[in-house]
């Protein structure tokens, strides 16, 4: 009786860490997603101190003011704007993705004839364009930030 | 959970902080240009009186309890997807969504007993 070796279903992970980075050939799509995901995490851990440093408002005047001293000066002023900045690029480029997973910027599918478009071609002028807003939001926020303030 | 669901779900989640983040870093960041242009009240938003005149009203506390949940399911959902890329065995996976759903929940009780204990204290003084 013959014996079939069934295929293992996974194969490990070549490029490890790098591949949270490294995106080859691929479109700016795929850099674009690097740092959405580099965005996503700065954005993750600002908010967990986030969470702690405005809890202190349960506990008073006194607690609230000296949890806001605490996160005060310019290091921390800049350091919140970059967060402003990456909630911008990430919520902005997050539009495009929801957008294509639910499949409605993509065009429709067509013959790769030459000369085809590809999907992610169709999706570039939204592409750019969302990251246009991101970098308009940016300036704004940088007037706000830094001329109001 | 199929994973089908929890994807399904960082989407929705992503939709819904569009919105409620869009207005929390308005008022908090964009603050002295709403003010300018006349659609904010004019007010140091970080003063503590400001902090209790939010804690108070119903449409923050709404905007509070979604942020803090859908955004710490977004958080948490792309730091597990970004951990499970690497190769590990089926009991490390285990580990991990463990840590991510005790962190994410931790955070959330935390999270919300504080906006609903400043919401007690606002209306109380008020």
């Amino acid at each position: 009786m013959k014996t079939v070796v069934q295929e293992k279903r996974t194969h490990p992970n070549r490029l490890g860490i790098g591949g949270w980075f490294y995106g080859g050939k691929f479109g700016v799509e795929r850099y674009i997603f690097a740092l959405h995901r580099l965005a996503g995490l700065g954005i993750l851990l600002y908010f967990i101190i986030h969470i702690f440093v405005t809890g202190a408002k349960i506990h008073g005047q006194a607690a609230w003011q000296s949890a806001m001293s605490s996160v005060s000066g310019p290091l921390f002023h800049i350091g919140e704007y970059l967060v402003f900045a990456a909630i911008a690029f990430h919520g902005l480029n997050g539009i495009r993705l929801i957008l294509a997973e639910f499949g409605l910027v993509l065009g429709k599918p067509k013959r790769p004839v030459y000369p085809y478009t590809t999907a992610n071609m169709r999706v570039r002028v939204l592409t750019w364009s969302l990251m246009i807003l991101a970098v308009i939001l940016m300036f704004v926020g940088g007037y706000d930030f830094f001329l109001m303030h | 959970m199929r994973e089908s669901t929890l994807w399904f779900w960082h989407l929705i989640a992503g939709v819904v902080i569009l919105f409620v983040l869009g207005i929390h870093i308005g008022v908090m960041h964009l603050d002295k240009i709403l003010q300018a242009i006349g659609l904010l009240s004019s007010s140091d938003v970080l003063a503590y009186a400001s902090v209790l005149a939010r804690a108070k009203s119903i449409g923050y506390l709404i905007v509070y309890l979604l942020l803090i949940g859908f955004a710490l399911y977004h958080g948490f959902y792309g730091l597990r997807s970004m951990i499970l890329e690497i190769s590990m065995s089926k009991t490390a996976e285990k580990i991990v969504n463990w840590v991510i759903v005790l962190f994410g929940l931790a955070l959330f009780v935390y999270g919300a007993y504080a906006i609903i204990v400043g919401y007690t204290i606002a209306t109380n003084a008020a």
